[in-house]
């Protein structure tokens, strides 16, 4: 048996002469200080991308990409098809999986100083292949045909259509038509299915072939600086005198890892089920409360942040340099300290972009910029800072409910975080303030003045004065209090 | 044999070769650019709007806002519900109307209308418009994007056919009087 095995292998490699380059490039000497944990996240990264094509083309057994009917396809993966479900949670907890071990690989990278001489080119096409994968992210995102697809759309082409000139040209090639429709999400399968995995793969080859021709990063000693003029024979020296075969030596690390996050994958799937699809894509329903899928969270947050008019600049430039910076990193610091601890530079960048990304996600898991668009009719007021009162404050406070005050503010942290909560507001304006502001807004509120009569806002107002802490006072004029002292005594 | 400076008979087979390829795909480039421009061209001149009715105005009592449908005018066979789409339509007395997109002019998530406060509200980034479709607070940093629209035979209808975005038509033509409303 064992000869015959051997027989065929021998066939097979006279013809396809293969045997050799794959011993060659599995024993390759390899730093043995690279034989380390920090060392997988690129294998892992191969490994979740090879499930991504696999469960990828298992879901296009069955997705219908068409506009009419991709929902009900997907329906039909979830509920109808054996498994389908898992399948789909496989490939949605794959793609977090790959933005996640992607990042993970690349912030190691840039703090292991692996972007420097010679392996510049490798980081670059590295940059890429993170652009592809977010390209993946979300075009996946509108396979999943459903209203939060639908919208998120609608949200692409709002900031494709603001690049000056161009912008009606690009949000019609982008939806394939004039509005978001069967064209779009044929060339959303398109770009997912064929466009960005084809060249994917070809940058995933690049990125690999680089490596094995360079060699891999050796662990980066503080002190020993990267000099264009002797990197490469130091390279050779070290992995002649202090290497180990690739195979076995390192290898088993990657493996390991690679089944690890395989298992976590498929555990996250298990356990928490695929993602979607929400709503029917109907545009005619509007009970939409459209969010991106969890990567692309921070955008959303900072899209609700930062001041108008700076928006459409951050949106256009904004990408341009981020991008331009990652790509002209090593051209910028291509040789010197590889360590980073002698670098502490790039150890708070590194701090500082995961804080920002961090609070912008958090931020924009509960949304405290949008109304609660049914605060005024989901939370009843508090009976107790009704308590007490007097009719006319109790009206005031069914004015406060009806004009949907509480879509915005909160009492008792109940309603919306949009304005300022109001528990204590009679002690920061005074009556006259308060009648201003409902009346003529300002600070981001509208202006009531239109839509309350003065009946109204003289009840809204002296229910408004009642909000204020046991313990303290409300805010008064002290101009008025002396001229009613002075108007008092002259009587 | 040959030197630097002659042209083997091979080399010479050879460059007509890369020649005629590159004659062959300019030729073929142009229909491929032509298909992949295809959306746009065919939208040139607003070529992708038209009249289409949102309701008899009956439907519309004066002073409010509601909320209307209407399909797209431009379709394919695989639009499905896409096609079909919302509007705010305001009838502010008699024969005067304000028809809105629902896209808010922020980032285009469906607004709604609270008649309680007067407001249209985005559910997205917290854009709120009043009634008359004018910016009150939040990112937008204009108005709700407003269709053209006419009154003929008891019926109110609207110029559309593209997706409301700030670079799209309806962005701009409103204002611009529609040619048939005196």
């Amino acid at each position: 048996m064992r000869r015959l095995i051997t027989q065929v292998g021998e066939w097979f490699d006279r013809r396809l002469q293969l045997a050799a380059p794959i011993r060659d490039v599995s024993e390759h000497p390899v730093p043995r200080s690279t034989a380390s944990w920090w060392y997988v996240f690129g294998s892992a990264a191969l490994v979740v991308f090879i499930l991504q094509l696999v469960t990828g083309i298992l879901l296009a057994l069955v997705y219908v990409p068409s506009a009419s009917e991709a929902w009900s396809s997907l329906q039909a993966l979830n509920h109808d098809v054996t498994l389908g479900w898992f399948i789909r949670a496989l490939h949605g907890w794959g793609s977090n999986f790959m933005v996640a071990i992607v990042l993970i690989h690349m912030v190691q990278v840039f703090l292991f100083g692996a972007y420097k001489f010679p392996r510049e080119l490798t980081w670059i096409v590295g940059v890429f292949l993170l652009l592809m994968t977010l390209g993946m992210a979300f075009t996946g995102q509108v396979l999943r045909f459903d209203q939060d697809a639908y919208w998120g759309l609608g949200l692409g082409a709002s900031i494709a259509s603001r690049v000056p000139i161009l912008g009606a040209g690009i949000v019609k090639m982008m939806l394939g038509g004039p509005i978001i429709a069967g064209a779009t999400l044929s060339r959303f399968f398109a770009l997912h299915v064929f466009v960005i995995p084809g060249m994917l793969i070809g940058f995933v080859c690049l990125h690999l072939l680089m490596v094995l021709k360079l060699g891999i990063n050796e662990w980066p000693m503080p002190g020993r600086l990267v000099k264009r003029a002797t990197y490469a024979s130091e390279y050779h020296e070290l992995t002649k005198k202090d290497g180990a075969p690739f195979v076995p030596y390192a290898v088993w690390k990657d493996l390991f890892f690679a089944a690890f996050i395989l298992l976590a994958v498929a555990v996250c799937a298990a356990y928490f089920g695929p993602f979607g699809p929400t709503g029917q894509p109907d545009p005619t329903i509007i009970q939409a409360v459209p969010k991106p899928d969890y990567f692309f969270l921070w955008l959303y947050a900072l899209l609700s942040l930062l001041p108008p008019s700076m928006e459409t600049p951050a949106l256009l430039i904004g990408p341009v340099i981020a991008i331009g910076a990652l790509v002209l990193l090593p051209f910028l610091s291509g040789e010197g300290e590889k360590s980073w601890r002698r670098r502490p530079i790039a150890v708070l960048t590194v701090l500082l972009i995961a804080v920002t990304l961090g609070t912008l996600t958090h931020l924009a898991g509960f949304t405290p910029w949008s109304p609660h668009m049914n605060a005024w009719s989901g939370d009843p007021v508090p009976e107790k800072v009704l308590r007490g009162t007097t009719a006319l404050q109790r009206q005031g406070a069914l004015v406060f409910q009806a004009k949907q005050c509480r879509n915005c503010h909160s009492i008792a942290e109940s309603g919306g975080q949009r304005g300022p909560a109001l528990d204590s507001v009679a002690v920061r304006l005074t009556p006259d303030q308060l009648i201003r502001q409902v009346i003529q807004g300002g600070g981001n509120m509208p202006a009531y003045g239109n839509n309350l009569s003065p009946a109204e806002t003289t009840a809204l107002v002296s229910f408004l004065e009642t909000l204020y802490p046991a313990g303290q006072s409300p805010a008064r004029d002290a101009a008025l209090d002396e001229a009613q002292k002075k108007s008092v005594s002259a009587q | 044999m040959s030197n630097e400076n002659t042209l083997s008979r091979r080399g010479l087979f050879m460059k007509m070769g890369i020649l005629f390829n590159g004659v062959v795909a300019t030729a073929l480039a142009v229909p491929v650019v032509r298909f992949l421009l295809s959306s746009i061209t065919r939208g040139r001149a607003n070529a992708y709007l038209s009249w289409v009715s949102v309701g008899s105005v009956n439907e519309f009592p004066e002073g409010e806002t509601r909320l209307a449908t209407f399909r797209n005018p431009y379709e394919t066979p695989t639009d499905g519900k896409t096609v079909d789409t919302a509007c705010w339509v305001r009838r502010v007395a008699g024969d005067q109307f304000q028809v809105f997109a629902v896209n808010c002019a922020h980032l285009g998530c469906p607004v709604r209308w609270f008649p309680q406060s007067g407001l249209f509200m985005c559910p997205c980034h917290g854009g709120a418009y009043y009634r008359d479709g004018s910016r009150a607070s939040g990112p937008p940093e204009r108005g709700l994007f407003e269709y053209p629209y006419k009154v003929e035979n008891g019926l109110v209808t609207i110029q559309a056919g593209e997706l409301p975005t700030p670079g799209s038509p309806t962005a701009t033509l409103f204002g611009k009087k529609p040619p048939c409303a005196a």
